[in-house]
This record gives C-alpha cells, structure tokens and sequence, in this order.
C-alpha cells in the first residue's frame, strides 16, 4: 500500500527540483486535439451503431400534488414507444452531492416539472411526442415556493457543506457595545449550472450487469447512487464519465437521466440513450438556492472590525439537508473577537438546491464583500487599506495559523497592476458621455480541502507510463496537469505519459469538485510516482534519493539508464493513495485572491458594462499556468454573470422555473465579456499537499461579483443590495438629465 | 414533436395550395413544435422558393425577398448606406448564428417569447385561447405596457419590424387562391385584445413573397436598443428614430419603438408633436408624455414606463444634436 496521510507539512520534493521543467507550465490540454476534432466521446455519444432506444422525460405539470394514476396508454399506443416507465423510485432530481442515494417520488410531485416517467421510444422525436401524451392525474396540494414571506421559519441542519453554525465569543453583546455598528440585508436570487453539456446517460445491462455513461463528476458516490437509484448492488455497476462538458456543481450527484436511463433500458430491453432537453436541465436537476443574508459588523471608530456576524436564509426542498454555505469565508475572512456565522433552511417545493460553482464563497461573498466597501465609505477610508486594516494575523475563529495566506499580496499586486490609486475619489463623479465610470475591487477566498484519492501508475516494458484513476475532468484541464505531474516526477517527456481517467473500474478517487481535484487526484499521482522511482532504486540497487529523472533516464552517479532498461520487459503497476491529516486540523487552508472591476453604467438606461477585470490569485503551486488561468477566467465571467444577469426566476404563485432555457437565463456573452487580466503570485502551500498546491478552480469566482457591483456604487451612488444589479433596479438612482450629455 | 407532414414548395404559386404551416429558417417555428406549442400538421418549406433578392423598385425603394437572410439584409451595402435604421436593428438581433438563418418574412411572424406561452401546462389565451394568461401576475419583466389586453400583455420580440414599421415599409403577399396583395407594416399586425391567437392580418396559407421599402429616408438613423446584456437578448425597450433637421428646428420626425406592444409601436402624435420645433428636453419630455400617456405596467415591468421615456429624450437628443 503506497499512501501518504498529509501529517506532515512536505518538504523539498522532485516537484520543487523541475529537473523535466514540465510541471507548472502552460502546456496545452492532453486532450485538446481530441476535443476540437470531435473525437472525445461525451456520454451520449456511446454506442454508435448499437441498436439502442431513446428516453424522454415526462415533466410533471404542477408545483406540489399527490399523484392519483399516470395514464400511459396513449403513449404506449404511439408507433415506436416501447416503454413507459413510471412508479414510486422515480428519481425527483439530481442526487445530492456524496449521499448514498438520491430521492424517489413516492407517488408525489415534490416541485413543478419533476420527472413523473419515462419514455423509452425507437427514436428521440418519438419518445418525444409520446411524452405529451402521458396524462398525470393528481390531487395539488397547497405550495411554499418562496422564502421572503416565512423567514425565521429555517431550521438548522446537519446535512450541509459545514456546520450550521459557528460561534465564537459573544458577538450580540460585542455588536451592542461596538462604536460603529453596520447592519445591512443582501439578498442574491437562485441559479442555475447551466453547464454547456445538458446530463446525459447512456444505460446497458448485460445480464445483471448495468455499465453506464453519464456525465458525472464524482464517480465513487455517483456509481453508489445509480446502484440504489436502480436496486442493485454496486458491484454490479460500472459507470463511466471520460468527458464532460461542465458540471459547475451541477453533476455532483447524478442527474436524474442516470437512473432513468438505467431503468428505461431494463423495461425496454435495450441499452437506452437519456439526454435531457435544456429544460429538463433546468427544471429536474439542480439549483443554488436562493439566499437572504444578514450581515452586522461592529468596528472602532477608527475602523477596526470587532465583531463580526453572517446569517443566512436559504431554501431547500422536503428531505434536503444541503444549505448554501454564504458564511463560509466570513468564519475567518476578516479580524474581530466575537463572531456569529449561521444558516437557516427554510422547507421549499421548488426544485431541490445543491452545489453550484464555489458553494459559498459565490454568494456570500456578494454580501460580504458588499458590506466592507460599504463600511470602507462609511470610515471614510479606501477598501484597500480597509482590508489591510482588519487583516487576521491567524485564523480568528479556531485560533489556529494559515497554511499560507497572501490576501495582502494580492491586493496590493492589484492595486498596482490596476491603477487604482486612479480611483474616482467620489462616487458619480467621472463621466464619459452617457455613461459613468467607477472602480471597485473585493478580496476573495476559497477554503482549501484534501480529498482521499488513488491512482496507479503503470510503466510499460518501453519504459512509457499511464495514469490511471476513476478521476473525472470536468474541462477544467485534469488530464492535463495529471500527465504534467508524473512526467514531473518519473522525469518524462510529457508524450511518454497518457492519462485515463472516468471510469470505476480505475482506482477510485475523490473525484472534481469544491476545487479539490487537482490536489488530491495530482497527490495520489504523486504517491505513485514515489512507489515507481523506489521500485526504480530497488532494481538499480541505489537509494530513491540518489536518482535524478530525465527524459525517461535515471541518472545516478555517472550512469545513466533508460527506463526500458530499468523495467527489462516487466510491466510495473502500482497504486498511489493520498488522504488527508492532521494539517488541515493544525492550519486554517484558503485560497486568496483580489479583484478589481471597472465598470461603465449607462446614464440614461442604467446598462452595465463591466470594462476591466483583474483578478490576482495566489492558490500555492499553480500546476499548469495556462489552465490555472483559464479557471480564472472562468470565475471572471460566472462573476460579471452573479453581479449583472443571472437570476433563475421562480413563479411564486405556483413554482414554475419561468426561465428555463439559455435565451431567457442569462449568463455572460462574449460582449459582456471585458479583455480579462489574471495574475497568480508564486505561492507554496506545504501543509496543503504534497504538491504544496491549494485550490483555484472556483476561487475567481469568489467576491468577483462584489467589485463589479462595488464598481457600480463607485459610478452612481447607488447601493444595490439585491442581486443582479439589473437596469431596474439601478434607474430610480440615475441621473435626472438623460440626454444631456448624449 | 407532433408528427408531421413535409412537403416542399418547388414554385411561389404552388405554395399556398399545399395548405400547410410554412417553414424559412425554422428558428422560431422549430422550437415551438419541439415544445408543441405549435403543432402543425403540415409543414411546406418554402426555402427552395426564389424569394432571395434585393431588387430596387421603380420608385427608389427597394424590395426583399422573404427569404433574404437577417445577415444578408444588414450586410446589403444599399441598406447599410441608405437604411441604417434597418441595417442597426437587424445587427441588434438575436445572434450571428441565427441572423445567417432567419428570414425577412419569417422574422416579422415570430411569436411572443412570453415564458408563459413556452410552458404548455401554463394557462396562455394565445396558445389556448380562452385558457387564463399566466403572465398578468406573473414574471412579466418582459411583458408589454401599451395597447394590452385583460386576455394577453404579451410583446412581439423583432428588432427588424420596428424598423420596418418606421419606413413605413409595405408587405406583399401571395394568397393561396392566387390573389395577392400589400398590407402596410402598419396594418400587418393586431393588438391582443380578445383574440390574441391572431396577430396578423394574413390568411391561412398567405404567403410572404417580399418587403418593399419606400424611397430612403434622408435625416440621422438611430437604432437603440435596451436589454438585460450586452446582446443575445430581446429588446426591452428599443427606440427607432430618423430624425432630420432643418434650420435648428425638426423637419422631419420618424419614431418606432420595440419591446412596448404586441406589436412594433408607432404613434402620429409623438411625431407630429416634434415636427417643426426646436429641440429641447421640454420637448422631448413632451414627446415621451404622449408616448406613454396610456402606459400601464404589470408589476415587474413598471421599469420600462420611465425607462422608454429616458430612452426616447436620449435617443431624441443624439438625432438632434448636430444642429
Ligand atoms: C435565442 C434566440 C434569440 C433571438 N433574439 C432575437 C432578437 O434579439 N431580436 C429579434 O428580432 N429576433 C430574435 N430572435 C428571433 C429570430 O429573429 C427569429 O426566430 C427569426 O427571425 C425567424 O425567422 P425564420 O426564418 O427562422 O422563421 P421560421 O421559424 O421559419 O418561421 C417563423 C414563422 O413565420 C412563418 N413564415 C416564415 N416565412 C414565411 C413567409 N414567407 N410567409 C408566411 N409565413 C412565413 C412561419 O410559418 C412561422 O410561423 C431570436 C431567436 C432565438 C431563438
Ligand atoms: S401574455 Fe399573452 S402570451 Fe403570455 S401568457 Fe398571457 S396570453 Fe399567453
């Protein structure tokens, strides 16, 4: 067993030394050539040739009821339909992240447009029609489909991301005591993934053995939930995931079409393909929940922060545990004694809330972030040196230090790089032509976690290697940093590496979410390389230490033996582990980051345009630049999406999801996208891993929202406390004399 | 999808005859039937018809073939030099990959994007008449705040029209008997009232063969449109404007605006009222009171009562400026 426990801070390793000079590097994707032509195999497109039938969802047409009896004969009379599944264990929605399994129906309809049943059809157009022709027959029972009108009706779960509450001091009493007391409500709408590759399953018995192509992006617990989503034993699935166009939290848990896929193909007879419409992905998979969040701070008079409290609303449906984490960077963000972070779930009948894209930080940091600048004027003192001012020297709340934290650096980096020294001093004050001009910047963070993972390496006898793990890429570059990683290590040529990844039948593996993947995918990796290069000194009778790895050679002393040589015709496998340990006890682990937004508002109509974005990170050992940035950029955009435009919108009358496709659910298009400036500091994180890296996927995205929004308050005077900082909400604030400068 | 069926149309008299649902580019129709918000039993496509020119009319306009792609129309120099408004308002469209698709004659029949409309288990008097509307007291940020009905509030979502009806532009058409005719943009359209289901004049099986503009219109050309990003999204107040001036004062006033009504909204007295004065934000504020005298907001688009009259002065102050 080749594991390493992250007891230790790591020291000095073959990364630190680069002999290859690959890791880091922005290479280009591993499967990039792949992608762009075609090639890569999403999901859906498994089985060509196969004779294979098609499932479409049938929607339930009400918010909240019983269901009476689901007439299918209609459907089941079209030409071509040859199954229509329907019955209590009909999946609701999405699973939820790393439960066991996901929630059945049970005869009810929990929220508007949940899947009632399945058609399983010669064609998609078919099983397509046919759906309309399935009749639900219900007794609707009376809904909650918004929070605002039952706050303080939440409850406190268990079952969320971290603990419902956490504590320290007195704040209530610090609050009442402090000099300067702020006290302000921030309020952000629900989301929606809206990953680019809808979920999509393709299911296929042999036997009593299911294999199942899914989107997916954590494939240990995914393969669970299909297991019982179907009632069979795990050992019976296999499920596989080699590409996937985007999660963004969304494919945490399986989708809905997983089971359904599975369920279809058993009653068909036929392997089933399962894509659901952009709709359906809408409607029966996942959302953030909307929040309500309270936000008090108390300072000094002089502007130190002394207490500091976060309380959130948010919704979940029936049986859901999951909360949005809006106060996950608010337990140790900023200094003050007293602090009081809390979240309240408030039983909803919409479609059940999970993870989407930096749970947490995403929202509450909108807030948050929101709320210092507003203080910052308040005090009369620039947010920069604001921060500066309230910097933690450790984390406030556990007393414990930072693994590493470069808040400052990266603010300051910011500054800089920016001109924001160039600031308009007062807000409204800079006008070109229609539009006004302001600035605004916010910090960002994202805690940092090491997830147990394994991958095997196998070296073949002409001394090329493969990584194999039930890993996923999520497009977010894994397979890439993966091949970077051992060629670093073992001391190859990156094309004397291939990566296999998304299936469980490889070693199994935390899988991509909550930016932990890189870390703890690349450390199992690692490990295994250090198992490689022991078997290496083992054969060639010399201490591990004593070898230097290049271009497939091991050096030592004056020899210098090609890998084949070392391997002399065996096949050499062995399988790497990494599990977390005491240092994420011993240390409080983030991620930081600033951003800074300059943003144009439209005098007359009050249209935003976000002009400048610059984001400054510092994430520890930046794997592959070019990919790092790219999630950066990544975050950029999410972020201008958070401040300006997305909003999933819930009739509260009855809980449709009004905007349920990409016309009507904005996310950012390429206009609204500025030229996007991404600097990441050099940083090692030797507590984190033993690649003394931390997490960047969703850190960008983490307070992005607030500085254009912060921006906004710079060119207007306008606070907007309510997410997206839409024209609506931003014209009663505008300047009377429209026209007057056109 | 309803099954449906296909036949292609080999020349313009045949077409109405085949008596079904013609299809150009698809890109509304298409989406509807997926949903089976229409559900067609017969579709003719019409792509194969020499409907592609851009011919110059005896009188100094210009007539368009209905299958003129959006791409192709904002790109024709002619219409870019001499009909800016119309070249600005087709750019403000939908996206490239839909304007190489979409057609002159199927852009002015595309249907309301009302959500309500697109989800077939919401009440909707225009998909089933008679039904309820889901948008009064619903999310009708979108939703129309001139010439409304009780029975719908929806808008009609082209860019092109509005421009369309600013020119003044004529629709000819073929029926299916062999008769044909001209309908004036601004007698094409309906407003929702009781009837909703019809929002044009045309018959069953009439078909668009061409749009004729009238002789160019000399003054500035203004296409403003307001959304919620910086494109890919419907209009939520778009101003057509040529205005042209003549010793300080406004010689001529063209307005048309988008995103208001269930139809492009054109209104004499916002013109005649500007027509030989100064410009001045008096006037303009003026101009807008009459635009918006009847205006009624629904909840959620209570926004785009003063956000049409800040539109309208800033658009009037950018036409006027230069003299
Ligand atoms: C995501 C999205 C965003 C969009 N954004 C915008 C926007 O911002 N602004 C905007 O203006 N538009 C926008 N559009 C709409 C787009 O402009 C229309 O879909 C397009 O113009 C329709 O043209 P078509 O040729 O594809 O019509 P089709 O879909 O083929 O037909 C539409 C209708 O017209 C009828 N029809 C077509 N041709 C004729 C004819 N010659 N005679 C009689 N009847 C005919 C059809 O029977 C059908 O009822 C958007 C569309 C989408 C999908
Ligand atoms: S506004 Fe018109 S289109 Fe929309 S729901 Fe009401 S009737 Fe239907």
């Amino acid at each position: 067993m080749n594991e390493h426990v992250m007891n230790q801070p790591i020291g000095e390793t073959r990364l630190d030394r680069n002999t290859q000079g690959v890791i880091g590097k922005g290479v280009d994707r591993y499967e990039g050539k792949l992608k762009v032509s075609g090639k890569a195999p999403y999901a859906y497109e498994h089985l060509i040739g196969e004779k294979v039938a098609y499932g479409f969802v049938v929607p339930g047409p009400v918010g909240r009821a019983k269901v009476r009896s689901i007439d299918t004969s209609r459907a089941m009379a079209e030409p071509g339909v040859l199954a229509v599944v329907t019955g209590d264990g009909l999946p609701r929605s999405s699973a939820q992240p790393m439960s066991p399994a996901g929630q059945t129906m049970d005869g009810e309809i929990f929220h508007y447009n949940q899947p009632v049943a399945l058609v399983v059809a010669e064609s998609f157009e078919i099983a397509r029609h046919a759906s309309h022709l399935v009749k639900v027959d219900y007794e609707e029972i009376e809904g909650r489909y918004e929070i605002e009108s039952r706050r303080g009706t939440g409850r406190a779960t268990d079952a969320g991301p971290m603990a419902a509450d956490t504590k320290r001091g007195d704040f209530e009493k610090a609050f009442a005591a402090a000099e300067v007391q702020f006290d302000q409500t921030y309020r952000t709408p629900s989301y929606h993934s809206a990953a680019m590759e809808p979920h999509t399953s393709v299911a296929k018995w042999d036997g009593d053995q299911l294999t199942v192509w899914s989107s997916c992006q954590l494939l240990e617990t995914n393969v669970q939930q299909i297991a019982s989503g179907v009632g069979v034993d795990v050992s019976k699935v296999r499920l596989l995931s080699p590409y996937i166009g985007g999660g963004f939290g969304s494919k945490l848990g399986i989708g809905p079409d997983a089971v359904l896929a599975a369920l279809g193909a058993r009653e068909a007879g036929r392997p089933v393909k399962l894509a659901l419409t952009r709709q359906n992905v809408f409607q029966t998979t996942s959302r953030r929940g909307e929040t309500i969040q309270r936000v008090r701070i108390g300072a000094t008079k002089d502007g130190k922060i002394t207490c500091f409290a976060h309380e959130t609303e948010t919704p979940n449906s029936e049986g859901e545990g999951f909360f949005e984490p809006s106060g996950i960077s608010s337990v140790f963000l900023y200094a003050g004694a007293d602090r009081l972070v809390t979240h309240r779930v408030i039983t909803s009948d919409v479609l059940m809330c999970s993870a989407v894209r930096a749970p947490g930080e995403a929202t509450g940091m909108l807030a948050t972030e929101s709320a210092l600048d507003e203080l910052a004027v308040r005090f009369g003192i620039d947010p920069v040196e604001f921060r500066r001012m309230n910097e933690p020297d450790k984390d406030p709340q556990q007393d414990v230090p930072f693994s590493s934290r470069k808040l400052l650096e990266c603010i300051e980096t910011g500054a800089k790089r920016f001109g924001w020294a160039d600031r308009p001093k007062t807000p409204g004050s800079r006008r070109e032509g229609e539009w006004l001009i302001g600035y605004g910047m916010a910090s960002a963070s994202r805690a940092n976690s090491l997830m147990q993972s394994s991958a095997e390496i196998e070296m073949t006898p002409d001394g090329r290697a493969t990584v194999k793990t039930a890993m996923t890429d999520i497009g977010t570059g894994t397979y890439t940093i993966l091949q970077q990683i051992a060629a670093e290590m073992l001391g190859m040529p990156l094309d004397q590496v291939d990566v296999l990844l998304g299936d469980t039948s490889l070693p199994s593996s935390s899988g991509s979410g909550g930016s932990w993947g890189a870390n703890s995918a690349g450390s199992s990796v690692y490990v295994a390389a250090e198992a490689v290069i022991e078997e290496f000194a083992k054969r060639l009778g010399v201490e591990a230490d004593a070898l230097t790895l290049k271009d497939g050679h091991a050096i030592s002393g004056n020899r210098q033996i090609p890998f084949s040589e070392i391997l002399n015709g065996d096949t050499i496998r062995v399988v790497g582990t990494i599990k977390p340990g005491d240092t994420s006890d011993k240390t409080n682990q983030a991620s930081y980051g600033a951003h800074y937004a300059e943003v144009a508002v439209n005098a007359t109509t009050g249209e935003t345009r976000v002009r400048r974005l610059l984001t400054v990170g510092a994430a520890g050992r930046i794997l592959n630049e070019k990919t790092a940035t790219s999630q950066c950029y990544g975050g950029q955009i999410w972020g201008i999406g958070y401040a300006l435009e997305e909003d999933l919108v819930v009739d509260a009358r009855n809980g449709l999801i009004v905007n349920h496709d990409l016309a009507e659910y904005h996310v950012p298009v390429h206009a609204d996208v500025p030229k996007l400036d991404v600097v990441l500091l050099e940083e090692r994180d030797r507590h984190a891993s033993p690649l003394a890296g931390k997490g960047i996927g969703e850190l960008a995205i983490a307070g992005v929202g607030a500085a254009i929004n912060n921006a906004i308050y710079n060119a207007t005077g306008a606070r907007i406390r309510e997410y997206p900082v839409t024209m609506d909400k931003l014209l009663p604030h505008l300047p009377e004399d429209v026209g007057a400068a056109a | 999808m309803r099954p449906f069926e296909y036949s292609r149309a080999g020349n313009v008299s045949e077409a109405g005859a085949l008596a079904g649902r013609f299809i150009a580019g698809g890109t509304n129709l298409l989406d509807l039937m997926k949903l089976e918000v229409e559900t067609p039993e017969k579709l003719v496509d019409i792509t194969r018809l020499p409907l592609r020119e851009i011919e110059e009319t005896v009188d100094g306009g210009l007539r368009i073939g209905a299958l003129v792609t959006n791409s192709d129309l904002a790109a024709e120099p002619r219409i870019r030099r001499d009909y800016e408004v119309l070249s600005r308002a087709l750019l403000a469209g939908a996206s490239g990959q839909l304007r190489n698709k979409a057609t002159t004659g199927g852009n002015l029949l595309q249907r309301t994007r009302c959500s309500y409309f697109y989800e077939t288990s919401q009440p909707c008097n225009k998909r089933e008449p008679g039904s309820g509307c889901g948008a009064i007291g619903g999310f009708n940020r979108i939703h129309a705040i001139l010439g409304t009905s009780e029975k719908c509030i929806a808008t009609h979502p082209s860019d092109m029209a509005v421009a369309m009806r600013l020119l003044d532009a004529v629709v000819e058409t073929l029926k299916a008997d062999g008769s044909s005719r001209e309908i004036p943009v601004g007698e094409f359209y309906r407003l929702p009232g009781e009837t909703p289901q019809i929002e044009s004049v045309l018959d069953q099986g009439e078909l668009i063969t061409a749009v004729r503009l009238p002789k160019p219109l000399q003054g500035e050309h203004r296409y403003r449109k307001v959304r919620d990003r910086a494109s890919y999204a419907f209009a939520l107040v778009s101003v057509a404007a040529v205005v042209r001036m003549d010793g300080g004062r406004i010689a001529e006033a063209r307005l048309a605006f988008g995103g208001l009504a269930h139809m492009p909204w054109r209104d004499a007295a916002v013109e005649a009222a500007l027509i030989g004065q100064a410009p001045s934000m008096a006037l303009f504020d003026k101009a807008a009171d009459i635009l918006l005298a009847e205006a009624k907001g629904q909840g959620e688009n209570d926004f785009k009562i003063p956000l049409a009259r800040r539109t309208l002065k800033a658009v009037l102050a950018d036409a006027t400026k230069g003299a």
